[in-house]
């Protein structure tokens, strides 16, 4: 079997390139960073302040004055630099940052997100989401299709309250890739394991099939990653 | 004018009941633990705390919150208390959440002399709803009021006896921006230095914005 969230996560660092500024959401694009071809050098950026974050120290050298935006301890690697939450935040929302993968409960078809609140319950936290997305240059969404009910979450129209409108660049579940375009929702490829139709059936936003589209095989080398 | 040093007690009994006050910190990391538990023990009650999060459950922040001495939060993020919510629920505790990025900026100018802002953050969203907007270029942007308060309580690494400040790691934060947008900025450090032991280049918070000094270790 292979596990769900580590492909959405390995497909989504496929998206990353040499020398990219990239801030890494909570959730599944917690596990990019486990997926970053070994060739590939980028600069992790976090929004508690430091560009460079390296990987989870080992335990005799945690520092929990040295952590990510999940509060989680990390390292600094050679060149990293600290800074304030306002240069921080500069960083996102004046467009410094390349590109972030965060997480959503439902993307629209016109590349609105909401990934902040449900409705009906509490809602006490908002963080860094909002900036994040309405900043970096290219956002790309590492999701699940389904909701733990088994409820769509790439809708025509949102029914959470947005996090950000039309802001949505990539849309990465296990099934599928979405970009998005002038507003137009676009299916680049989709895994060979579902029909179109079957993808359609699950997928209630209405795309448009590349010109280069393409089926793929998930990678076997993911089976059991995580589990 | 250079910061006075004291003794947290002596600090804390500055701040008056009913005091807006801006708290440094992103979860624990940067908080000023010495100086909350100072406010701990003396009475100071009815506050407006203006941070990130309201520490954690019974640390940090959190622990004010359990003695009832807050009445309303400014901050981006309390789902990781669940007591803010318990106390919200039950009428004990105002709430008012903004978008971190928005959070950060508003002290930040808050403490530039600069009242309001626009940000494309939060446009058509609920945080928005009531809010005025504008268009920029096509792009929509909602204005902002920048934040003051009358206390920031906030956390650096050294100072030198003027009361220049330095950090640490990812515990800078908010302090920097905290020190700059309230009428009396109290630090805690955990050393103090002689003048001119701080290499100059590296002086993040310049003396100026900082009125008290608690040294953590030691009182002075």
């Amino acid at each position: 079997m292979i596990n769900v969230r580590h492909y959405i996560a390995w497909r989504a660092a496929q998206e990353l390139q040499e020398g990219d500024i990239v801030n890494l959401g909570i959730g599944i694009p917690v596990l990019v960073a486990d997926y970053i071809p070994a060739d590939r050098k980028l600069f992790l950026q976090s929004e508690n302040g430091i560009l460079g974050v390296g990987p989870t120290p080992p335990a005799d050298q945690v520092d929990m004055d040295l952590i990510n935006a999940s509060k989680l301890p990390v390292s600094e690697l050679p060149g990293a630099s600290f800074f304030d939450s306002a240069m921080a935040f500069a960083m996102m929302r004046g467009g410094h940052v390349d590109k972030t993968v965060i997480g959503g409960l439902q993307v629209s078809q016109t590349g609105d997100i909401a990934n902040w609140a449900i409705p009906g319950k509490d809602v006490l936290g908002v963080g860094g989401a909002m900036d994040l997305i309405v900043g970096a240059r290219t956002v790309i969404v590492a999701t699940t299709h389904l909701d733990p009910q088994g409820q769509p979450k790439v809708v025509k129209e949102c029914t959470y309250p947005l996090t950000a409108k039309g802001e949505v660049d990539i849309l990465v579940t296990e099934y599928a890739v979405f970009t998005f375009t002038n507003g137009q929702m676009i299916l680049r490829e989709a895994v060979d394991e579902l029909t179109l139709e079957q993808l359609k059936e699950i997928t209630p936003a209405e795309y448009r099939l590349a010109p280069d589209f393409k089926f793929v095989s998930r990678p076997v080398s993911l089976e059991q990653r995580g589990a | 004018m250079p910061a006075k040093f004291m003794t947290a007690k002596e600090a804390i009994a500055l701040i008056p009941n009913g005091a807006s006050m801006m708290v440094g910190g992103f979860g624990l990391s940067g908080q000023p633990m010495t100086l909350i538990d100072a406010l701990l023990e003396s009475d100071v009650c009815d506050l407006t705390v203006i941070s990130n999060n309201v520490g954690q459950q019974g640390q940090g922040l959190g622990k004010l919150l359990l003695k009832d001495r807050l009445r309303k939060a400014i901050g981006t993020y309390f789902t990781s208390n669940p007591d803010v919510l318990r106390y919200q629920r039950e009428g004990k505790l105002e709430v008012q959440l903004l978008p971190q990025g928005t959070f950060s900026e508003a002290i930040r100018l808050g403490g530039s002399g600069i009242a309001a802002f626009y940000t494309p953050t939060g446009a058509g969203t609920l945080l928005a709803e009531g809010k005025e907007t504008k268009l920029f270029d096509g792009r929509e942007y909602v204005l902002e009021r920048s934040l003051r308060a009358d206390i920031a309580l906030i956390k650096a690494y050294k100072a030198d006896r003027y009361g220049n400040l330095i950090y640490y790691k990812t515990a800078r934060n908010f302090n920097p921006l905290m020190a700059m947008a309230a009428d009396l900025t109290i630090a805690e450090v955990d050393e103090v230095v002689e003048i001119g032991e701080l290499d100059p280049e590296k002086i993040v918070t310049p003396h100026l914005f900082v009125d008290v000094v608690v040294c953590r270790e030691v009182s002075v």
